[in-house]
């Protein structure tokens, strides 16, 4: 009987009976809370709370919103700096992001497209091709009809990184071999500018075959 | 005057210092076993969800990236529950009727939140930061297990500390490239299979991980088992 019970304190013991330091009275990300009436640790700014993406505690509108006045632009804000690594981002985040709908040729056919979606334009089509860079910035920013807007997803400058992107997407799938450079001819593709990882995922039915591939893997 | 005790006590004592020692010994081992028993640790048990969602289909069958929706990932210490909006994004438009996303629509309508039950909760005093596994190149999958074939989330391993400091006593057992840390598939190098990391091949999993703890700046084995690491 004294065994039974010595079993008894041995596992209450290891399992614990208290868990004060196991959950702690304090904020963590997104769990419930009951401090406030709506259970939330995560609040809303306070009415009347002036984002400081806005005019006027940040000066540089074009950054947060491609536009000039009403006009889009057709450049890349002065702080983002064109170069290969920005192409780069942008593809990765292109890949993470557009590609469910716009598929990774940038053609509307992702495969959310394929499972019912309304289909998205090519970004091919003539008018997309002469958008202004601005244009794309801002439907990522926003939505436009079908698609949602993408600004809690994605933060400003990777915005601006898949803008240069896609008109890099653009150019390639309207490229002529007298736009390369002689060098490029014989190994075609940028080495560390990755294509995405398609071997986790069965290869789309509708993927076209012109996908390009990098010279160098 | 007979004796209190019958000569066979003797024996009977004996046996009892013999059975004392098999019984602390076997409740010593049953409490070890049930401490690291899914029991306890709840591994391998997909809890009940608001919504029964997939991570299998959404990630093997769709081919979704996981930062499409744990967004955070990269620069947080939290991966980052996607809120309500990011599964209406595609939501808005297919599956519109079925029943069982009824709790996502009205959560999208009245703005209150879906309570999931959180599968991977480590005890709160413990400090844990997903951007810099990821930095320092430890897949989602080392910690989390193959999610693209769990159509519901349960927990892979037990997220004990024993398990934590099996990581980080000898992490180049487990590190893999970064460009790698989200896939579901990657593989690590053998002599048939080689990873690539900055132009050079690498055929054993020994030399890649020394490698790339180089490469990737990683901290002592003697600080990241530092208790302050983690509870801090």
């Amino acid at each position: 009987m004294a065994l039974l019970g010595l079993a008894v304190v041995c596992v209450l013991s290891a399992a614990g009976c208290r868990q004060d330091m196991q959950d702690q009275p304090k904020f963590i990300p997104l769990r419930s809370n009951d401090f406030y009436a709506d259970h939330r640790s995560a609040r809303d700014p306070l009415p009347g709370t002036v984002p400081w993406t806005k005019t006027p505690l940040n000066e540089d509108v074009y950054f947060f919103s491609g536009k000039r006045g009403n006009a889009f632009g057709n450049d890349l804000p002065a702080n983002i700096k064109f170069d290969r690594a920005l192409l780069a981002r942008g593809q990765d985040r292109y890949n993470i992001y557009c590609t469910p709908c716009h598929s990774v040729v940038g053609d509307g056919n992702g495969m959310i497209v394929q499972r019912g979606y309304r289909r998205p334009p090519s970004l091919h089509d003539p008018r997309l091709r002469n958008a202004p860079l601005g244009y794309f910035f801002d439907v990522m920013s926003n939505g436009l009809g079908a698609m949602p807007d993408y600004a809690s997803q994605i933060k400003p400058e990777d915005r601006w990184a898949i803008t240069a992107y896609i008109r890099a997407l653009q150019l390639s799938q309207n490229a002529r071999e007298s736009d390369m450079a002689a060098q490029d001819k014989a190994t075609p593709g940028p080495s560390d500018i990755r294509m995405p990882d398609t071997s986790a995922t069965p290869q789309k039915p509708g993927a076209p075959a012109t996908m390009p591939q990098g010279g160098k893997q | 005057m007979s004796q209190t005790f019958h000569r066979s006590a003797n024996t009977l004592a004996r046996a009892s210092i013999l059975g004392m020692v098999l019984l602390l010994s076997a409740v010593g081992s049953a409490l070890f076993k049930l401490q690291r028993s899914p029991y306890v640790t709840g591994q391998h048990i997909a809890p009940d969800q608001p919504v029964p969602f997939s991570h299998q289909h959404h990630v093997a069958g769709l081919g979704l990236d996981c930062r499409y929706c744990h967004t955070s990932v990269e620069q947080s210490s939290f991966a980052g529950i996607p809120p309500t909006k990011t599964c209406m994004n595609c939501h808005a438009q297919i599956w519109t009727n079925a029943a069982l996303l009824e709790p996502v629509r009205n959560s999208f309508r009245t703005g209150e939140s879906l309570q999931w039950t959180r599968v991977h909760d480590l005890p709160d005093f413990v400090y844990f930061n997903h951007s810099i596994h990821l930095n320092k190149g430890v897949g989602c999958e080392s910690c989390h297990g193959r999610v693209d074939e769990m159509p519901l989330m349960y927990l892979e391993n037990t997220l004990q500390m024993e398990w934590c400091l099996s990581c980080h006593r000898e992490p180049e057992k487990f590190l893999r490239p970064r460009k790698e840390v989200f896939s579901m598939t990657y593989q690590q190098p053998s002599p048939e299979h080689a990873v690539e990391v900055g132009g050079t091949k690498y055929f054993s999993q020994e030399k890649l991980g020394a490698a790339l703890k180089d490469m990737y700046h990683l901290r002592t084995m003697r600080d990241i088992t530092s208790c302050s690491t983690c509870h801090r």
